[in-house]
């Protein structure tokens, strides 16, 4: 980390952040620090990403009500704000008179760990496949270049439809899928990169000392991917979690009584007209979520690469 | 020119091929597509029939060949679930996608262009800040959802537009703006960038230096410059447009090919699947070829280099 912000800050005469004084008076791990506070976006969205995680992580001490737990008595409650609604079910409750606040608070924990997951899963894939184009070159290079561009080609969200009917729906079986279909970023990125970094000295010192292939990979570039590696990872982290809903909507995705936002939207389909908030409610969550990943994303790729700002 | 062209397309004809081939191999070795044709509750004896009656008992290569095979004599076989020749079943219903598509791709370019053109030419304004909120929302909105929030503002409240079928043009207004919404951030982007790039070339402060203002600049100048890459990536679009009407056809019942690819996963009509991916397969490598070969046309150093 100190190392590329020693670099970066040495590069960048175009950033007004990184005047003589700021190069002169302050030590990296401080001027990384300025970068992080002064970074507006990247403040919110981690912010907002904060808070999911922990809604997530502590849903049961916080939701109201046992998420599973239908009442037929109190089937649609309107929520508080609304005529009939009731401080006992803030945000109402849903057509088996499950609340829907304990709900919305669960969901949280699937969109998160399935967007972890699949982010995880094709950082895997995209990555190795990337540093090995881009390091060994030649027609190894050419091959991974035709299946991205097969993969681009690929109508995912059928194709994902399809194999999670086929194969049966669970948890596992989506972050396998969404995940195997969304690396191409990571390759692209990190082909990319390695190009660029194999081509510097440091590399051929290390083959010189008689490094590796695999010695080099791992110690010298590697490292050197891990930042723009987070940015994509935290990108991916929303777009797999929309494509987790967007399944799970159209009823191949997570089941029922699992609460999962795309679910409970479909869920909420049928009484929209008469109770709009069934839908809106898991909608905005997504959006904060998603919102949330999208700003962290780029402020860390400002934070860590300011001039790629305008790229 | 010619070379580059034939080069490109027999490109774009093995990487729709290839799809088919990977599409083929995951339907059928992650599960056992009779299994899912049965259902969960079948029992044994059914599954084999099955098997046997969809010729699902020969080797993979076999099958993949047959299909293949079927393939260039334009004979996609039959679906398992409507009973008649799947590309019979695809041809009825592919003009309601593509009229969606192509609404779609309008919709975007109503919206990104002049927002993408006002924000560069007053970049940090109000106005640049307002575009780059939408481009951010815009990509964080999940589609089926913004579906159906204008089903119930429009269907309720302002009851200006139809929300389910396909009979007139006026039904095709929401599922066009809900489709076409999602590729504006990325055409928005890429057209203030550009734009702003053009702005400071020599070029444009010469033209700007010889009394041209506003319109006129953009229009002779700038502008022309400043959409060559968004042309390319508007066809990359429309392409994708394609793959994602399955939502967008579902929510607004429009009877097209994202309608039928859903009814058929959920029919476990796996001929029809495998023909729905190699058509989106087709249409995406199709569009990326126009777009090459309109880059080459507009940039001389493509089609040399």
């Amino acid at each position: 980390m100190t190392n590329t912000n020693i670099s970066n800050a040495v590069l960048n005469d175009a950033d007004p952040q990184c005047d003589d004084a700021e190069l002169g008076m302050q030590t990296p791990g401080q001027i990384f620090r300025n970068r992080v506070l002064n970074h507006r976006g990247f403040l919110i969205g981690s912010g907002i990403i904060a808070a999911l995680v922990l809604i997530a992580i502590f849903a049961p001490l916080i939701a109201p009500h046992d998420p599973y737990v239908q009442s037929l008595s109190s089937r649609m409650l309107p929520p508080v704000w609304s005529e009939g609604g009731s401080w006992d079910h803030i945000l109402g409750s849903d057509q088996n008179g499950r609340d829907y606040l304990s709900r919305l608070i669960y969901g949280t924990r699937v969109s998160i760990t399935i967007g972890l997951g699949a982010a995880t899963v094709g950082l895997f894939i995209g990555v190795t496949l990337g540093v090995i184009a881009g390091y060994f070159g030649g027609w190894v290079d050419h091959a991974i270049s035709f299946l991205l561009t097969a993969q681009l080609a690929l109508p995912g969200l059928l194709l994902a439809m399809a194999l999670v009917f086929i194969i049966g729906p669970s948890i596992w079986v989506v972050i396998g899928i969404v995940g195997v279909l969304h690396w191409t970023y990571y390759l692209v990125v990190t082909r990319a990169a390695t190009q660029r970094i194999r081509s510097q000295d440091f590399i051929a010192a290390a083959q010189a000392s008689g490094a590796t292939s695999r010695q080099i990979i791992w110690h010298e570039i590697l490292p050197n991917l891990l930042s723009s590696i987070i940015v994509i990872f935290t990108f991916e982290l929303g777009i797999a979690i929309l494509a987790e809903s967007s399944l799970s909507f159209l009823g191949v995705g997570i089941q029922p009584p699992t609460p999962s936002w795309g679910l409970m939207i479909a869920e909420g389909k049928q009484a929209m007209f008469y109770r709009p908030w069934l839908v809106v409610l898991p909608g905005i969550c997504l959006f904060f979520l998603v919102i949330g990943a999208n700003l962290m994303g780029d402020g860390l790729r400002d934070i860590t690469s300011p001039e790629g700002r305008n790229g | 020119m010619l070379r580059y062209i034939a080069l490109r397309a027999l490109l774009a004809l093995l990487v729709a091929f290839t799809v088919s081939l990977a599409a083929f191999l995951l339907l059928n070795v992650a599960a056992d597509p009779a299994q899912a044709i049965a259902g969960e509750d079948a029992t044994q004896d059914v599954i084999d029939a099955i098997r046997a009656r969809y010729g699902l008992d020969r080797p993979l290569a076999v099958r993949y060949f047959d299909w293949l095979g079927g393939v260039l004599h334009g004979d996609f076989g039959e679906s398992y679930y409507w009973h008649q020749p799947v590309a019979s079943l695809v041809w009825d219903r592919a003009d309601e996608t593509i009229t969606l598509a192509l609404s779609a791709l309008t919709v975007t370019i109503l919206i990104a262009l002049p927002l993408g053109a006002l924000a560069a030419l007053n970049p940090n304004s109000w106005i640049d800040r307002f575009a780059l909120g939408v481009a951010v929302s815009a990509q964080a909105v999940p589609n089926f959802w913004l579906g159906l929030i204008m089903i119930i503002v429009f269907g309720v409240t302002f009851p200006i537009f139809p929300v389910s079928g396909d009979d007139t043009w006026r039904h095709f207004v929401l599922p066009a703006f809900v489709l076409g919404a999602s590729s504006v951030p990325a055409v928005m982007r890429l057209t203030r960038t550009g734009l702003i790039e053009v702005m400071s070339a020599d070029y444009v402060r010469t033209a700007r230096s010889k009394g041209f203002r506003g319109g006129a600049l953009l229009r002779r100048h700038a502008m022309r410059n400043a959409l060559l890459p968004v042309i390319s990536v508007l066809a990359v679009q429309l392409g994708q447009k394609f793959g994602g009407s399955v939502i967008t056809e579902s929510i607004f019942a429009i009877n097209g090919l994202g309608r039928l690819a859903l009814e058929s996963i959920l029919g476990a009509d796996i001929p029809t699947v495998q023909m729905l991916i190699f058509v989106f397969a087709i249409v995406f490598v199709t569009m990326n070829l126009i777009a090459d070969i309109l880059n080459a046309a507009l940039d001389p150093r493509i089609r040399i280099g």
